[in-house]
């Protein structure tokens, strides 16, 4: 024992006259700015998909309904409500937010005083609430935790497909794109949150969070199971979708959207065609006597013709042109959608019976009324067959096509005259196709690419997909949006000179009709030894509207039930392009309506 | 029982006995039993001690747990990987952060994930800043076991600067659930350094004020020279690690014996003491808590300035991990702590066993180096082995 061990404790006392380091008023004290305390969120933002409900390890979030929210397209219309009775502030639903709505405040001070509106002290349920939609005062406050730049518990970049460079694909109408293959399909489906956003806003509802996580975990078959269930057609889906579940992908909001149309061609891709009845059960399918006629064998077509098969109906479809597939084979061309990823979903539905008459033209060959005797219920998706014209002067010059005319003739492999010159008009997807088969051709020809497409529409907003446009220009050809046609101009019956656009400067009047004004000194002028009209199509209806009773509506349209029922006369169903779309998978969907509501209308009581 | 110096007192600890063959008669009316625990502070955290005494000498202890109800490993097995981080922060209350690592280690070795460099670093300046504020209030409570208040009043206050740090730093001030798979989970703010600088200077200040009136002062030395001795010859029979090894001269250290994150990049030796008892444990533990200090410091000396502060990872909410099991540890401010984990290729952890030091130290050791103790010693004693009842019960 040393004297100093004595003395040295007494120097406690040097901390005397030192000013207390008590926080004298403790409920002032506010977190840091990274603090984890209340929730905010910003329900405008927010899409309602759910994630944070997902990831909580303490099931203290649930998604609820709440007033002004509306579900729309892309937002499920429910919102993220907290118990407080469970939370653990861990915050992993801030960092797993696909939308970057949620977040946490700095503030942690919250006691309900009195009683509520039951009479009660502090019942749970007053520390449940909507995050955001609830006027609680730490809605509004900027610091807290918010998820970190550069950090995500999801990734955000899609997995790129391999595809043929502009060099190798210019002159070639291989496929340009390879499709996935298993590590890249299976990384990409990794990327899906399972929100099912997508599923409401696909036009056929498919069940997307489950063939991704089939891609996921190996099991194609179950994936090709999920995809059949809504959707016969998963080579052509798979290529050519409008993929609109991709624009709603609750990813696509903090970064690429999930490549959900990719995942389903790797699916279709990877099992055998002869494998296909096996794994979904088709092998041998109980007729149940009735017959059904399918006039059109494009998307909607096929897929009432699939569904219908699948019910036990025989079904036969009629086509006017030699093959089956519609605009899928006589429409989108062949380095976009080959014809053998085509003809192995048409195989497919012919292998379940389906029985196809084509070269039959309804109308020609023969009427509906032949099909009403000889059938049980017919089915009509005949499409959009008919371009439509700009109706400029010299609009009925031989020179200048229609797009949807040529692109039948290329599928059919009749002989076009490709000239050196030649200019479309339009900017949606058709356009593109023929705009991209041109530059081909002329590639082939004389090596070099001169095809020039314009639109009304500007950079940036014009219709066809953004790639689409990409890729045309990659190829060669020259787009020059925000351009009307005024006029085309010709030397002799024979030949073009080209065509004159101004620049467009409105589209649609103020009523928001199409109504297109153009500003007469900024002009354009393009020769042309050929012009496509490639500004929309139409439907021919003739066969339909002769011999039968069927109400049309003000504009011509059919008046018709959700399942495509016409109205006057019950046995007839349509469907595809002609009434709703125009693209595929709305197209498919409508079939799998229709298929639906013809087995429903032949087993209904009332029948006629 | 009174004794004189240190030295006497070394016979309080007694041998390595079979207690089974001791068993005290209750019926003979010389024995006592009394219950410490499970609500006592002397055993920081939910832990009851069986006392059997004669007069106040020990002649028999015997540890139960079990009061928390936790099941936190067998919770694990069915929860997504990352859904276990705000389980693992709560198995050791005072130091969620090398539960964290020692987890997020073992998962990034099983699913071959590369930490980026910032990440490791990042990393070595949490678990030290966790050695500190985990060490500050373990010896508040060693001085408070003895009856000085005072000294846990100011260590504490020191402990508040670090985990407003840690608040800062990661938004909350214990269960932190920074260390995440592949690094950590945001960048330092803006002047961290700085603030840490002087946080570290106030520590150094109440450690000096701390060396006077604990380390220099006649009745801390009185009651805990020679108390509860650990011969180092205990260190493998019983499992010892950590500073109850160091202490008696076994230079038992994870982050020297095998270097993990940033450590390999410093300049440091374990600190080692001989004597074995209560106040050189202590001691000991004060002499850690300065080479944290300058560990920090060289930390930010070192690291660099910036960088990917974490991996690119699989989707949190599918991940899954290749079939295998490892063990990865860390030095904590107890010993060694370590994760066992199997995995078999699911998204969930098909195994989890969290080795704390706790559980030695505070069941097997404390049981046998209590007996023929006096009964005022053995809150100090305990606190002494630095054990988390909440770590033994996971």
């Amino acid at each position: 024992m040393r004297f100093k061990d004595v003395i040295y404790p007494f120097t406690t006392w040097k901390h005397i006259l030192n000013e207390p380091r008590t926080i004298k008023h403790p409920e002032d004290r506010e977190g840091s700015d990274r603090y984890r305390g209340f929730h905010t969120n910003d329900i405008q933002k927010c899409i309602g998909c759910g994630s944070c409900e997902e990831i909580c390890q303490n099931e203290a979030i649930d998604l609820v309904e709440v007033d002004g929210i509306e579900t729309t397209h892309g937002d499920s219309g429910l919102r993220p409500k907290v118990d407080y009775g469970r939370c653990c502030w861990c915050a992993l639903c801030v960092d797993v937010c696909t939308t970057n709505s949620l977040g946490m405040s700095n503030r942690f001070r919250w006691a309900v005083e009195g009683e509520n509106e039951l009479g009660e002290h502090g019942s749970p349920e007053d520390y449940r609430f909507v995050i955001g939609a609830q006027n609680k005062y730490w809605d509004n406050v900027k610091e807290g935790y918010k998820k970190p730049d550069s950090y995500d518990l999801t990734p955000s970049t899609a997995v790129e497909m391999d595809h043929l460079s502009p060099s190798e694909r210019s002159a070639s109408f291989v496929e340009m794109m390879k499709g996935y293959t298993r590590q890249q399909a299976q990384k990409e489906a990794d990327r899906c949150v399972e929100c099912g956003i997508c599923i409401a806003t696909c036009p056929a509802h498919m069940g997307i969070p489950a063939y991704i996580k089939a891609v996921r975990e190996d099991d194609l078959e179950e994936g090709l199971r999920v995809v059949y269930d809504s959707n016969p057609l998963p080579e052509v889906c798979g290529r050519v979708c409008t993929h609109k579940c991709e624009t709603v992908c609750a990813i696509g909001h903090k970064g690429d959207p999930v490549s959900i149309r990719w995942l389903k061609r790797y699916i279709a891709d990877h099992v055998p065609a002869e494998k296909y009845a096996e794994i979904l059960g088709t092998k041998q399918i109980e007729k149940n006597g009735k017959k059904v006629a399918v006039i059109g064998s494009g998307p909607a077509g096929l897929s009432a013709a699939h569904f219908l098969s699948t019910m036990g109906y025989a079904v036969t479809v009629l086509e006017a042109l030699p093959n089956a597939g519609g605009m899928m084979r006589y429409g989108i061309p062949e380095y976009r959608l080959p014809y053998d990823a085509l003809d192995k979903d048409i195989n497919y539905i012919q292998s379940l019976g389906v029985e196809f008459k084509t070269n039959c033209r309804v109308g020609t060959d023969v009427t509906i009324l032949d099909l009403k005797r000889d059938f049980d219920a017919v089915f009509a998706a005949t499409g959009l067959p008919l371009g439509r014209s700009t109706r400029l002067e010299n609009a009925d010059h031989k020179k200048v096509f229609q797009s949807i005319d040529l692109l039948r003739e290329i599928t059919l492999g009749n002989e076009i005259i490709v000239p050196e010159k030649i200019v479309v008009i339009g900017g949606g997807n058709v356009a593109m196709d023929i705009t991209r088969s041109l530059a081909r051709m002329q590639k082939q020809k004389f090596g070099v690419v001169n095809v020039t497409a314009t639109c009304l529409e500007p950079e940036g907003q014009m219709p066809a997909d953004d790639e689409e446009v990409i890729e045309a220009r990659e190829e060669g050809a020259v787009i020059t949006p925000g351009y009307g046609p005024q006029s085309i101009e010709i030397k002799d019956a024979d030949t073009l000179l080209g065509l004159r656009v101004a620049r467009c400067v409105r589209i649609f009047d103020e009523e928001g009709r199409f109504n297109p004004s153009f500003n007469t000194t900024d002009t354009r002028y393009y020769e042309a030894d050929m012009i496509v009209e490639s500004i929309g199509q139409s439907s021919d209806m003739s066969y339909l509207k002769s011999d039968l009773n069927i109400a049309f509506g003000p504009r011509g349209q059919m008046v018709m039930d959700a399942d495509g029922q016409v109205n006057g006369e019950p046995w007839l169903f349509v469907g595809g392009d002609m009434v709703k779309g125009p693209d595929v998978i709305t197209g498919i969907a409508t079939g799998h309506f229709a298929a639906m509501g013809i087995d429903r209308y032949l087993n209904s009581d009332d029948r006629d | 029982m009174l004794f004189d110096d240190g030295k006497m007192q070394k016979h309080k600890t007694g041998q390595i006995v079979n207690s089974t063959t001791a068993e005290p008669d209750l019926g003979s009316h010389k024995y006592s039993k009394l219950w410490q625990g499970p609500n006592h502070p002397g055993i920081t955290g939910n832990m009851s001690l069986e006392l059997t005494l004669q007069g106040d000498e020990i002649k028999k202890m015997r540890t139960h747990v079990g009061y928390l109800h936790r099941g936190f490993e067998k919770l694990m097995e069915r929860r997504r990987f990352i859904n276990n981080f705000p389980l693992v922060c709560r198995i050791a209350v005072p130091e969620p952060d090398f539960n964290e690592y020692c987890y997020a280690a073992a998962l990034e070795e099983l699913a071959g994930i590369e930490v980026p460099e910032y990440a490791h670093w990042m990393r070595t300046l949490i678990l030290e800043m966790a050695r500190l504020q985990s060490y500050l209030m373990w010896l508040g409570g060693q001085a408070g076991a003895f009856g000085m208040g005072m000294v846990g009043q100011w260590t504490l206050y020191a402990r508040d600067r670090v985990l407003d740090l840690f608040e800062e730093l990661s938004g909350a001030r214990i269960y932190h659930i920074f260390i995440l798979p592949g690094g950590v989970r945001n960048t330092l703010p803006d002047g961290f350094e700085q603030r840490v600088n002087e946080t570290l200077r106030v520590i150094e200040d109440t450690l000096k004020d701390v060396d006077r009136v604990l380390f220099n002062n006649a009745v801390f030395k009185k009651r805990a020279v020679g108390l509860a001795h650990i011969d180092p010859k205990w260190v493998d029979e019983y499992g010892i690690t950590g500073p109850n090894a160091r202490a008696s001269g076994v230079p038992r250290d994870v982050r020297v014996d095998n270097p993990y994150a940033a450590y390999p990049h410093l300049d440091f030796e374990p600190v080692v003491e001989f004597d074995g008892d209560v106040y050189t444990r202590a001691r000991l533990r004060w002499r850690d808590m300065l080479l944290s200090v300058d560990l920090i410091r060289q930390i930010f000396a070192r690291m660099p300035k910036g960088g990917e502060f974490k991996a690119q990872l699989p989707n949190m909410l599918h991940w899954t991990i290749p079939k295998g099991e490892t063990y990865k540890k860390a030095e904590c401010t107890r010993g060694e702590y370590g994760y066992y984990i199997v995995t078999d290729g699911s998204k969930f952890p098909r195994r989890v066993n969290v080795r704390g030091p706790s559980y030695t130290h505070a069941v097997t050791l404390a049981e046998m180096m209590l007996e023929n103790c006096n009964l005022a010693d053995v809150a100090g004693t305990m606190v002494s082995l630095h054990t988390y009842p909440p770590e033994v019960e996971r």
